[in-house]
């Protein structure tokens, strides 16, 4: 008899989740292992799929509008606003100047409480719980600001097509001053926290390297890009909502591993915060909404819209058959293209580095499966 | 000379830890009780936003205690989850449609605030009551009577 048991297999074969909590939700990874090093892995998607795309195509345009906020439901006034820009685009109007402005700000705060969320999580998953707590705090305050606004704190359906439903509420202006005065500190914290500190350093440096070419191949977009270096952000290089009246910097870091997407959003949540100073000063007045009617029925056509959401480009693409409800509403979520990424980033990696990657890729699995 | 310098500084910095007590310098100034954030919730009730969308009511008018809902029937059309039902009836002395039941399936509901846009006589409203819960699917669903009462959660005093 040969000698074989199973402790001879080099081979392991490991799942990761769907119940793991470092996968974000319900993503199952198949990791070949050999040891603690990864040799392969397989995504498995789809147990969150709720066919948001096939709703779309039995609800009125407006009827739809409340559901884009469950796709990325950190970020759910970025989800809105690209839908809202896509049948605004397909009905060929504009939101007027104050709509765009308010449109602006709560969108810059929406990626604020979505980086800090990031932040937290992704601190949590490499063994740094203290930042947990510290992010969601500040969060709260941002969502806070979301409820006053608009009623809801996490769906928010803060945007109509056309423009606003609501007017912003006494000492709107002076609560995203006094957000934005209490936050750059909280910043400077964190990365006191974390930024010098040898274990966070010794855990993201040179993990998860991926170069701009590679980048580029995948699609990947976002903060995963700009780290690797490329100088590409939609709100620079097709500005939607009015965003080329305001100044700002694009983050970028060389290497493109870990540490690099780290540094990149923290500097992004000191841009928004820098938007939001500029945008808050200059409020136009006038009307909130254009010129929709009850029912919205746009000419028959498509239009493919995409926003930088916190994660990446964002796209809705819209087609009208000229009926009350889309005849296909197709998402662009940048979740989904930058998971596909993942086996590039671990493969050869350690087993530790995995949740470290699947932490810096920011998904949102509501988003990933629909 | 000033790249022997940084390796001295950084030598130094790793051997006496600076980087771990610059972070433990952080969360001890964290300690300050200002910035306790936790809610004694059941004790202390949380103000919500007043704008903020949670328990749907039907409101009624405060004069003569007849409801403003005129069963016209837009929010029914407006909801996208299409859980309002509205029932009327004639009334054959004033010739005029008047509400019957009223239903309102909370259980579905993503409170998305487009019934009470819809509403043209303001009958329909998201209330700031956010207590909700039932031990019972049926309790879920609300009818007429409970919708212009509102919910009556318990409420616990410490």
């Amino acid at each position: 008899m040969a000698d074989i048991t199973f402790l001879d297999s080099t081979e392991l074969v490991l799942n990761m989740g769907p119940q793991h909590p470092s996968t974000h939700g319900v993503l199952r990874v198949i990791l070949k292992l050999d040891g603690e090093k990864v040799l392969g892995t397989e995504c498995i998607i789809g147990y969150l799929h709720r066919g948001v795309e096939k709703i779309a195509e039995h609800r009125t345009y407006a009827q739809f509008n409340p559901y884009v906020d469950r796709m990325d439901y950190v970020a759910a006034v970025s989800n809105g606003l690209g839908y809202c820009l896509a049948v605004e685009k397909l009905l060929n109007i504009e939101a007027p100047p104050r709509a765009q402005a308010v449109r602006v700000i709560l969108t810059e705060l929406n990626r604020i409480a979505s980086h800090l969320l990031w932040l937290g999580t992704h601190a949590l998953d490499i063994g740094a719980i203290t930042p947990v707590f510290y992010c969601l705090r500040e969060r709260e305050e941002a969502l806070k600001i979301f409820e006053k606004y608009c009623g809801a704190r996490l769906t928010t359906h803060a945007f109509r097509i056309g423009g606003l439903l609501y007017e912003t509420y006494d000492g709107f202006e002076q609560d995203i001053r006094d957000f934005c005065n209490m936050f750059i500190p909280k910043v400077d914290e964190y990365e006191e926290l974390l930024t010098n500190n040898r274990i966070w350093v010794g855990r993201l440096k040179n993990v998860g390297i991926l170069s701009a070419d590679e980048c580029k191949e995948y699609g990947v977009t976002g903060p995963v890009l700009r780290a690797a270096g490329v100088k590409w952000d939609l709100r620079k290089a097709q500005p939607y909502s009015g965003y080329e009246k305001y100044e700002f910097e694009i983050p970028t870091r060389e290497t493109g591993d870990t540490y690099d997407r780290y540094l990149v959003r923290m500097e992004e949540m000191r841009q928004s915060v820098r938007i939001m100073r500029q945008a808050v000063e200059a409020i136009p007045q006038g009307p909130i909404m254009g010129k929709v009617g009850k029912v919205i029925k746009p000419a028959i056509g498509e239009a493919y819209v995409s926003i930088e959401a916190p994660k990446g480009e964002l796209g809705y693409y819209v087609v009208s058959d000229g009926s009350t409800q889309p005849y296909r509403c197709r998402v662009r979520p940048p979740s989904f293209v930058n998971l596909q990424a993942l086996d590039r980033m671990i493969r050869g990696g350690l087993i530790a580095d995995v949740v470290a990657v699947i932490g810096t890729l920011d998904i949102v699995l509501g988003e990933v499966d629909r | 000379m000033a790249n022997l310098q940084n390796k001295i500084v950084r030598a130094a910095k790793s051997i006496f830890l600076v980087d771990l007590f610059q972070g433990l310098w952080v969360t001890f100034r964290n300690q300050n009780p200002k910035y306790i954030y936790t809610e004694q919730y059941p004790a202390e009730r949380p103000k919500v936003a007043e704008r903020y969308r949670g328990a749907p009511r039907l409101n009624i008018n405060p004069d003569n205690g007849e409801t403003l809902c005129i069963a016209c029937n837009l929010c029914a059309l407006a909801c996208p989850e299409t859980l309002i039902v509205v029932s009327s009836e004639r009334n054959e002395v004033t010739k005029r449609k008047e509400l019957g039941n009223f239903t309102y399936d909370t259980s579905r509901c993503m409170f998305c605030g487009l019934c009470e846009d819809a509403c043209p006589v303001d009958a329909l409203e998201l209330t700031q009551d956010f207590e909700m819960a039932t031990y019972t699917r049926e309790g879920q669903i609300w009818d007429r009577q409970m919708l212009e009462e509102g919910p009556k959660p318990t409420q616990y005093k410490c």
